[in-house]
Order: structure tokens, then sequence, then C-alpha cells
């Protein structure tokens, strides 16, 4: 636990958003996580894709379970409200947060032991539910917290600190969240901002289920050889598919590409994501086309990353259970209360 | 013949059936044809874990007098199940009476020789009226309610009513159940001595306007009127019947008249931990929430419950409690999860619980909860059972006052932290240990703080520092007092004549125990009586039993549950309080409590005889 406070006094010439805030603003409490962790770095291009994208910081809320990655959320989006839920059971919360109040942006944050171990069944059935979100999984393939043990996304003969070789087969995330029908999958490298900030850009914008798997190495337990989570495998075995530039609906386009190397997605809120090719053709609509690419490159060793899946017209829970258009928490006593009169009625018919 | 017994308004019918057959619908018509005419009844369903096939029984219990518990006993076995042929006639009372369906010959030594038999051949009424398989099976059941009708002296216009109600604008439905009825009443008016049976049902005055309905129908109703908008549930008996009912309830009473749409959300989780958890986003949203569950729900929710009382989250858990432990008897009634419930959670956690007593109070207490959680922050667990929950209960009509607003407890408002308010989510401002806190989104600067499990300090800043540790949990013991006095307050009932003797009972044992005081104050043992209603106890609690030398604590348990908590929260001579316990699963009866409490009374006044002459 660090207890150096942060200075709060802002440089006068900080650039401010449309929105009137400052990057600072969406920043948190020092981190208290080891130097050179990766989720310090995915923490850092949080606050920067808020900052981009003129959020509102006390509109967003920030969820997390339990261990490294969960702490997360206290080193970002500081004004925001937060809630460390349990071990593994954050989409739950989240779930029942988001049909609260639809209006805010919600950020899931959790880790490969929080969402593939524990959690891996509430991590499905939030991805089912279709829930608007941002759901980020920093995922180092190992328990930081209790210092070294696998987790359930560890590669198969991936080799731990003490020098043994796992056995299990490894879950992947990208694939099951686009199995259980999230509609915005992607894949990134927490040294990779250039690839990850618009990656989150564009979940936040995403009106359904946007899940994102981080690889983001633990320089404490997971970054040496043998291991395939650490800085260097995967800097080594990085297959991006794509580069995405993020354009919020408002603002006007004006790089131009050579044909052919462009993929344009028009997300439902006008936002339009630019998918630079690179080097394959792959079309991230195609669902099964995918999960293909996926399941071959975990067969190649290969990282993919990028963005994988997109549904540019998703539909959320509140759509399915058809609720209001104001959030549930400020409907008052007339809006939710039947009254004595109805009352009356309902005794009547149980005589 | 063998004697009969002979009583007016005043006798237990029972039907055995096999599950699945139509036979509830049928036998709900029964009873409440008895209502209709005046008469309180109190019918039970004993039902198993099954769809169909299985043995189902339902019981009558016909009380002019309004004893609603169970009675025991039957007078008046309607035997349609060969499976349990042989205990359902071994259950009748001497005297009592068995309804059978005399189509095939029976020989004597199925029968009895201390009971009336009264045989009508239905299967064959049935088969040369309908041909079709499932209309044969189905008006069976109608052609018995209408032999019974003509046998017991029930006003067969009443019925006729009630298929008007039921069927109203299916006429030919309407026509056919009235012709069924009439074949069962014919046939008895032109075969059977009707003085041969001596129970009668007479019209009476004492029905009033009470309603009658089933407790989670009820809660569910409360959670409306309380407010909720986010119900999480995962099916389980005898809950299910509560978020079916919420959802039937909101379809009626919560869609926008313009638009269409809903003012509620409601999710049917993959499992109680997803129930909770959600219901726990929810309420820390600022949306009035709620779970319906049982005992094996609960135990799966307890890390989640730890975590809502911890960071303060409100949660309302109505849970109908079946009896336990582990899967235990899913489909019988108990009150066994009081301590798991009460205590539920690692480290040292104390939760609010109320003991609704019948459908009246699953309506208030469900939407008092949702008050008293958003006030106290913390979670609330409506506690009622199988019996209150899946029976039709009569009870006093649901009540609303037109003055009454939502509580939504301590929320601080844009407004307030604008104009400079001090804001400590964890700052207990006026001593009754409970904090402010804000909903997520109300400020762009002021009053954001991060919820978690771990110790913090007034601020919401985390921290392990011994001393902060225990500044917040004395708190939480203070909000803990502060609950006790906004709970619902136990209820009296003092004895004629002074007494040193008093019992503490709660939830579904209440008709019954009302029943018992008559009892045992006729055969000349006084004793008080306090009904509780919530825990954290009351100080009357502690105080009535302190004006006592013994109290009898009457529950739904093995282990004296409520006994065990009474001795916990307050500084006691454990012999001072006497366990009355009744748990195999059947609702506790009248007759149970009287007989026990008497044999302990007897003992207790035998010993002080003997101290007094030594």
């Amino acid at each position: 636990m660090t207890y150096i406070a942060k200075p709060r006094l802002h440089h006068p010439s900080l650039v401010k958003n449309k929105a009137g805030y400052t990057r600072r603003d969406y920043e948190g409490a020092v981190s208290t996580l080891c130097a050179g962790c990766g989720h310090d770095s995915i923490s850092a291009a949080i606050i920067q894709a808020s900052y981009e994208l003129d959020v509102l910081p006390h509109q967003i809320a920030k969820l997390s379970g339990i261990g490294c990655s969960s702490k997360a959320p206290t080193y970002f989006l500081g004004a925001s409200h937060g809630f460390n839920t349990v071990h593994g059971r954050m989409p739950s919360v989240m779930t029942g947060a988001n049909l609260a109040n639809k209006n805010l942006v919600y950020m899931g944050v959790s880790g490969d032991g929080d969402s593939a171990s524990i959690g891996l069944g509430q991590f499905a059935h939030i991805m089912r539910r279709g829930i608007n979100m941002t759901y980020i999984v920093m995922n180092n393939g190992v328990y930081g917290l209790t210092k070294g043990q696998f987790s359930a996304t560890a590669d198969k003969g991936s080799i731990s600190k003490k020098g043994v070789a796992n056995s299990d087969e490894p879950i992947d995330l990208v694939s099951l969240a686009i199995l259980m029908g999230a509609t915005f999958v992607g894949r990134s490298f927490s040294g990779d901002k250039h690839q990850l900030v618009p990656l989150i850009k564009a979940a936040m914008a995403h009106k359904g289920a946007a899940f994102l798997d981080v690889i983001s190495p633990c320089v404490a337990f997971n970054n040496h050889p043998g291991s395939t989570k650490s800085y260097d495998y995967v800097r080594e075995h990085n297959e991006a598919l794509n580069r995405i530039d993020f354009i919020e609906s408002r603002e006007e386009i004006t790089a131009s590409y050579d044909p052919g190397t462009l993929t344009t997605v028009r997300q439902h809120d006008g936002s339009l994501l630019r998918l630079r090719k690179l080097g394959e053709d792959y079309d991230p609509s195609d669902k099964v086309a995918a999960m293909k690419r996926v399941q071959e490159g975990m067969q190649e060793g290969e990282v993919v990353t990028g963005l994988l899946y997109v549904d540019p017209s998703p539909k959320d829970l509140h759509h399915h259970l058809n609720t209001v258009d104001a959030a549930l928490n400020t409907l008052g006593d007339a809006e939710l209360c039947p009254g004595p009169e109805a009352l009356d009625r309902i005794n009547a018919s149980l005589r | 013949m063998p004697q009969a017994i002979a009583a007016v308004n005043d006798f237990v019918v029972k039907f055995a059936n096999v599950n699945g057959s139509g036979s509830a619908s049928a036998n709900e018509l029964f009873a409440r044809s008895i209502l209709r005419m005046g008469v309180p009844v109190s019918p039970r369903n004993i039902f198993p874990s099954n769809i169909q096939g299985l043995p189902t029984w339902y019981e009558v219990r016909v009380t002019e007098k309004g004893h609603l518990g169970r009675r025991g006993g039957v007078d008046m076995m309607v035997a349609m199940n060969p499976q349990t042929w042989a205990e359902d006639v071994k259950e009748i009372e001497p005297g009592g009476y068995l309804f059978y369906d005399s189509t095939k010959p029976m020989p004597s030594s199925m029968f009895r020789e201390d009971i009336n038999v009264i045989g009508v051949p239905l299967t064959a009424i049935t088969n040369a009226t309908y041909s079709d398989a499932r209309q044969r099976q189905l008006f069976k059941n109608i052609i018995y309610v209408g032999a019974l009708s003509v046998l017991l002296g029930i006003d067969d216009n009443e019925i006729k009513r009630l298929f008007g109600e039921q069927f109203k604008g299916k006429e030919k439905l309407l026509d056919s159940n009235v012709k069924a009825l009439n074949l069962g009443r014919d046939w008895v008016k032109q075969h059977i001595d009707l003085a041969s049976v001596k129970l009668k049902v007479r019209r009476a005055d004492n029905v009033g306007d009470r309603i009658f309905v089933e407790g989670n129908n009820a809660a569910a109703l409360g959670a409306v009127y309380g407010g909720a908008t986010v119900c999480a549930w995962y099916p389980i008996t005898p809950s299910s019947s509560l978020a079916e009912a919420f959802q039937a309830h909101c379809k009626r009473l919560r869609h926008d008249t313009e638009t269409g749409k809903a003012k509620y959300a409601i999710v049917q989780a993959e499992d109680e931990l997803a129930s909770i958890g959600i219901v726990i986003g929810a309420a820390w949203n600022g949306s009035r929430s709620f779970t319906s569950t049982s005992g094996p729900g609960i135990s799966l929710m307890t890390e989640f419950i730890g975590l809502a009382s911890f960071a303060e989250v409100p949660a309302v858990i109505v849970n109908v409690q079946r009896g336990g432990p582990s899967t235990g008897m899913p489909t019988r009634t108990q009150q066994s999860d009081l301590l798991s419930c009460a205590y539920a959670s690692n480290g040292d956690t104390k939760h609010v619980l109320l003991f609704p007593e019948d459908p009246g109070e699953c309506f208030d207490f469900t939407a008092d909860a949702l008050d008293l959680a958003d006030r106290l922050q913390t979670p609330v667990f409506v506690m009622t059972d199988l019996d209150i929950g899946m029976n039709h209960r009569l009870s006093k009509p649901f009540h609303w006052d037109e003055q009454r607003v939502i509580d939504r407890g301590k929320v601080m408002t844009a407004a307030e932290l604008e104009a400079g308010e001090t804001f400590g989510r964890y700052l207990d401002v006026d001593g009754d240990g409970i904090p402010f806190r804000t909903y997520p989104g109300t400020h762009p600067t002021k009053g954001a703080y991060f919820t978690r499990g771990t110790t913090k300090d007034e601020y919401a800043r985390y921290s392990e520092e011994g001393a902060v540790y225990v500044r917040n949990m004395e708190r939480l013991q203070k909000k803990f007092v502060t609950a006790a006095k906004i709970a619902p307050q136990p209820v009296r009932y003092s004895s004629p004549k002074p007494t040193r003797y008093g019992v503490i009972y709660f939830g579904s044992t209440s008709p019954s125990m009302a029943e018992s005081l008559e009892q045992l104050e006729a055969g000349g043992n006084h004793v008080n009586a306090l009904r509780v209603r919530a825990f954290p106890f009351a100080q009357s609690v502690e105080d009535f039993i302190h004006e006592h030398d013994r109290v009898f604590v009457v529950e739904q348990n093995r282990d004296a549950q409520l006994r065990t908590m009474l001795l916990s929260e307050f500084v006691l001579d454990g012999r001072k309080l006497v366990p009355v316990l009744h748990y195999d699963g059947t609702p506790i009866t009248a007759r149970f409590i009287t007989a026990d409490i008497a044999k302990k009374l007897g003992q207790l006044k035998v010993v002080s005889f003997e101290k007094a002459a030594s």
C-alpha cells in the first residue's frame, strides 16, 4: 500500500477535451502494482481512451472482481464510482448496476483468474445477456496476488517461475466471448498502446457486450523464459490482424488510405471503425471466420490481436426487456407504486 | 354402522390425488365454495418434488372459528389415489369418513371397521358420459366435487358462481363444468342417505372482507408497492412462484400506458450467486431490488451477503424456507434458516430478518424490507416459508397508506454536494450508525467513492489499520441497534390472568399458536405470548423474558434456532427458555403445541412443588 498522495495541482497548460476535462481528470490514485506491470499500461490506456472520447468522468461506473487486475480501477477514473466486488462475480454486479441506470458507461475490469477460473460462469452469462459494457480482462496467465500459481488461461506447456509445466488446456476467453454472444470482441497487448487505446474507445462506444482480452505480462511471476505471457513471448508472437482508427460520429473524416487496405464499420451510434488491414484479408463481421482464425492462431502459438469480431448493430439487455427510456433508478413513487385504489381492486379479485 | 363424527363447520377433509391429474383446481374450487358460504377454510397442499405421477394431497380445514393453522387428523378422506390407499385409510379419525371411487368392487379387508365408507362410482359415471381421455380425467375431479357438495351441504350456486368467474367469456367450458358437477350431485342424491354423513357446512358470516391469497403472491405484490424495479432470481421450490407473481403483477401494473415500456427489469439468473450479485449491483446504483430464494440459495449467496453488509449496500432477500439441510425436503415447510440468514457470511456479521405471519404480512414486510434496506443500507431478509408462501390463506385485505412515500434513506444529492455538505461514505454524522451514500453519476467532481469488501475508513479509503477497523465494526454494531428500533416490533398477547409463564413464537406458527393459546387457557394453563416479528430483537423481547419464570420458545426446526439467537443476543439463563420444537416438515399444529406445553408445564409445576415442600 502506498501512502503517497498524488498531487492534484493541474498544470494550466494541460489540454482540455470537448467535455472540459484534462487527461489528469481521468486519472486515479497512484498505482501500488509492481513496477513494469502490464496492468498499469492498460490503466493508462483506459484513461487515454476516456479522455479522448470526451466522456464525463462521473458518468462512468467501473467495476471489478478480486485480484491484481481488480485492484486496478483504483488507479484510473478517480472521479467515477467504483465497485470492487467479490472474486469472479463482478459480471452479476455490473448486470444489476446496468439495469438500474442504463445511461452510465460501464467499465468492467477483471483478470484471468477472476474471469476464466472462479468466474467463468458469470463471464459466459454476461456475454449472453448482452450487457452494454466494456469488459476488459487483464490477462497474465497467473495468480499474481497469491504469488505465481497458474490461472486457467495459462497455455498448456507454459512453464511457471518455479519451473513446473502447465498440463491443463487453456481457456481462450476471446473464443468463449464470441461463442457466448458478445458483440464486440478484441484482443490486444498491454505493451501496444497504439492498438489498445482505439480498441478501448471503440468498445466503449459499442452499445452492447464488448470484450477485450488484453495480454498483460506479470513482471513478478510470469515474465521468464518458458512463459507464453511474457513481454518477450508476446512481442515475438503477436499476430495483429488489423489496426483500428476510432472515429466519433461527429468527427470529420480526413485521412485517406489506399483502396483495398481499409475496412470501415459503422457502429449503431454513428461512430466509425476504420480497420487498416495488416497483411491478410480479415473480415471482423464474420463470426464463424473469427472463431476459425483465433483457433488457428492458437494452434500455431500465435497471439492473434486486433478487432476480431464486431456486430455493428447489437441489441442489449434493456432492449430485450423493453425498459423505459428513463433510468430505472430515477423513477419515483408515482411511476412505481400503483396506489391504494389499484390495491382495492386487487383485494376484490382475491375474495 | 360405526360411530360417525358429527361436526358443523369444523372438520378436516383431505384429498389424496396423483399429481398432474388436474385435481388441484377442483380441490381449490371445493375450498373456495365453502369460503363463499362465509365459512373460513384453511387449505394446504402437500405435494412431492415431482411433476407427474406421484402422490399429492390437499387438506382443507373447515373452521367457522377461523383457526387457520393445520389441525392434524382427517375427518373425511377423499381417496383418489390407489398408490396411497392404505396410508390414507389409516389416517382417518375413528368415526370418520372414507369417500372413494366404487366403480371396481373392493374387498372388505381394504376398509376399516371404525370408519364410514361412501362409495361413488366416479369412473363409471365419467366413462358413461365422456369418451375423450383428458376430459375423463378432468371432469372426474369436478364430479367428485359435485358429489361432496351434496354430502356436505355446500350450496351448488356458489360453485356455479365460481365457475362463472373462472370461465368468464368461455361459455362452453362453463356449461360443461356445470354438467359434470351435476352428474356428481345427481348420483349422490339418488343413491346415498344424506343423513348418514354428519359433517356439514352451514352458511355463516365469518369470512368478512378477508382475502384468500398465497404468501408468495402477496410478497411479490409488496415488492411492486415497495418500489422494487429490479428482480433477479433463480428457480427453486418453494420460492419460484414469487418471482413469477412479481412478473405477472408488473405486467399489469408497471408498464408505461403510452409507450408500453417496462418500469422494471426481471432477470432469471444463471444461479443464486448471480441473482444476489444483480440485486446488489442494482441497489448500489440506486434501484430497489430483491431476490426470492430458499435455503440452498441462501447458502450460495452467503459470500455476497457479507459483501453487501460490509460495503453497506441495500438488498432484499425473500427466503421462502423449506426443510433443510442440503436439498432436504424441498416441498415441505420449516423455519430452519434463521441462523444461516441472521449470521450469513464469514467474519462478524449480523443481518436484519423479518418474520411475516401470513400473506398480509408478506405484503407489508416485503414493502417495508425495501424501505429498511435503503434506510439501513444493508441486506434485509423476509423470512417466510412454504406453509405461508405456497398455500392460499385467509388474510386481512392488503392496505396501502395513500400518504406513504418511498423512503430511500440517507442519499446525498448533487445539490447537497454542490452546497458543500461533507461527504464521508462511512461517516456517522448523527449517531445512528448509518452514513450517507451517493449514487454513481451524481456529481462531476464530488461524492464519488470506491465500494469494496475490504476495510476502509470513514471516507471509503482502503485501510487495514486496527483502529480504523474497530471504529467501523463498532459503527456497524450501532447501526444494528438502530435496526432493532425501526424494524417491526413484537406483538404481545396477554393472558387474562397473571402468570409466570410466557411463550415466544414467530412466522407461520402464528395461527396454530393463537389456537393453542385458547386451548391452553381453556385447560387452565395461563400463558402470555409474544410474537417476534424481527431480528435484531427489540428491547421488549428481553423485557418479556425477564418478566416470566419460564418462556417456551416455539419453532419449526430441530435446533431451537430462535432460542439460540435469544441466548446469543441477550444475557439470559438458558434454563429459562424451554424449546418447543416441531420439524417433521408438516406445518406445526395447535394440538402439538398445546400438548407439549401442557406436558412441560406439568413437569415444571411438579418440580416447583417439590422445591416448595423441601
